[in-house]
């Protein structure tokens, strides 16, 4: 027999054992098919809530999304009563985790709230309530149930910036929030039981935690000591069957797939562009050329137009440096350019070195936009675009040339210290 | 107009601005590393580090006070895009 029994015989929800001391309390979302806008999910979501019971209290790990709020009650009914509540521990503040929040509180006046220290103005936010109590806690900080304890782990970015982990070392479970998580409804809730949901784990870290790779690494090197045998997650399969070997997929996943082959002293410059008479091609390429004259700069040029956004967005993940080039048609910079720039929420550029380029007919206000989106990207942009009306002159390539030159020199910090008028800028 | 000087040291750069200048006015036109996201005091993203001339930036307000707290904010570290330049020399840096 493969089945959790969910539910009583008179048909209402009750809480399903992980331990003679933790339950899961959650919900099951199996209507849900797309979740934040921009995950598509083919069988629903579990919204994962547990209670953990010490010999002087009880604590209550997350909640569920509002909507489910009775089913995470019944269940928390099931096996302890609200005045048992000393407790109420919120790994990640999104509404899905938080929207039974004010209820339980409002039935369990007297336990005491755990949020992470970047949490705090989230919490006002989200609850609206400028009175509510709470502890703010950081790695190193613990609370006693009496013979079980709950230690806490500082695990910001993943995916929000309130975001933690919560340890019970008696029990060897580690409560992750949405770390190691993944969208996928299944009622036998646990990883040995449920159907295969590993697309659904891969697919899930790609949108959810690949912006934040170097959190994620962090987070594993906190992660990475404790003796772990079951990681009580907020979305999905509860993973009780070697959990480790999700720990170090999350740890591939953060690491670059493909070693290159740059030596420690050598940067990538990546420069992309479209063309639709050639113009902005010859710019390309000239930019192309300045830039190779700096050692140890690695360039790379490529034709948006010969190839799949995805690629390209994995490129400028490992890249140091990405240069655009577009043309201005109708007063805007092309398709092809925004459906890249509109792909690179999923990676950090944070403090890339950023560069723009382009032919036009007439404005030619494509590359300002660029050089903006770059900046909202948070990308450094150190270097006024440059732009060229129609066919570039034999001066206007080796201007080219120069821009290329002088950006690749930003990129190995070889321009120098200089001095510069505010005016100037 | 008095007249202040700002270095972004991870580019080596130096800029002279009028007193009342705010760093962000100034940071990502000249391509230093300091990034940002709300622009108006709540996020924290653009936290950096003042290594000289502490006492030539504004007062934080008690809100920056507060987001820096929040931030785990270490010493001599402001909002970028709060801080106004008043005066003499000033150094930062991205943290």
């Amino acid at each position: 027999m493969n089945s959790v029994e969910l539910e009583n015989a008179a048909g209402i929800p009750k809480a399903v054992e992980l331990s003679e001391r933790v339950h899961w309390i959650g919900a099951l979302d199996s209507n849900l098919r797309t979740f934040d806008i921009i995950l598509k999910t083919a069988n629903g979501t579990t919204y994962n809530a547990y209670v953990i019971r010490g010999s002087e209290g009880v604590a209550v790990i997350d909640t569920v999304k509002e909507g489910f709020a009775s089913d995470f009650f019944a269940r928390f009914e099931s096996v302890a009563d609200y005045s048992e509540i000393k407790v109420i521990v919120l790994n990640h503040l999104e509404p899905d985790h938080t929207g039974a929040l004010p209820e339980l509180m409002r039935r369990a006046p007297q336990a005491q709230l755990y949020i992470s220290q970047k949490a705090q103005s989230m919490l006002k936010g989200l609850l609206k309530q400028e009175e509510l109590r709470f502890t703010p806690v950081l790695t190193g900080n613990s609370v006693s149930l009496g013979d079980r304890t709950l230690q806490f782990l500082h695990t910001p970015y993943l995916h929000w910036p309130d975001t933690q982990c919560t340890f019970s070392p008696e029990e060897q479970i580690l409560f992750s929030g949405d770390v190691f998580g993944c969208h996928f409804c299944d009622n036998r809730l646990f990883n040995d039981k449920v159907g295969d949901f590993r697309f659904s784990f891969e697919y899930y870290y790609s949108y959810i935690m690949r912006p934040f790779k170097s959190y994620v690494l962090s987070a594993l090197e906190l992660i990475d000591p404790l003796t772990i045998s079951t990681i009580a997650l907020a979305h999905g399969p509860i993973l009780r069957d070697r959990p480790q070997r999700y720990i170090k997929r999350y740890r591939e996943l953060s690491s670059p797939a493909l070693h290159s082959e740059l030596s420690e002293n050598q940067k990538t410059l990546l420069i992309f562009y479209i063309s639709s008479y050639g113009n902005t091609r010859k710019m390309a390429e000239a930019i192309y050329n300045g830039a190779m004259q700096v050692p140890d700069v690695r360039v790379s040029l490529y034709d948006l137009e010969g190839g799949e956004v995805a690629p390209f967005v994995d490129l400028i993940e490992e890249a140091d440096g990405l240069i655009l080039g577009t043309p201005t048609i109708n007063g805007d910079a092309v398709k092809p350019i925004w459906d890249l720039l509109s792909s690179l929420a999923v990676v950090n550029l944070k403090t890339k070195l950023g560069g723009v380029f382009g032919s036009y007919g007439w404005t030619g206000e494509g590359v300002r936009m660029v050089e903006d989106r770059l900046r909202g990207l948070k990308l450094r942009v150190p270097i006024s675009g440059l732009r060229v009306k129609l066919i570039p002159t034999d001066e206007e390539i080796l201007e080219c040339e120069a821009f290329g030159l002088e950006l690749a020199k930003e990129l190995m910090g070889l321009r120098g210290a200089r001095e510069i008028n505010f005016e100037d800028l | 107009m008095a007249k202040a000087t700002i270095t972004f040291e991870d580019i080596n750069v130096t800029v002279t601005v009028p007193a009342g200048t705010r760093v962000i006015e100034v940071s990502e036109k000249v391509g230093s590393a300091i990034t940002y996201g709300c622009r108006e005091g709540d996020c924290g993203t653009c936290i950096m580090k003042v290594t000289d001339g502490w006492n030539n930036l504004s007062e934080p307000s008690v809100l920056e006070d507060k987001v820096l707290r929040e931030n785990m904010a270490g010493k001599h570290n402001r909002l970028a895009c709060q801080a106004q330049v008043l005066g003499g020399k000033i150094s930062v840096k991205p943290v």
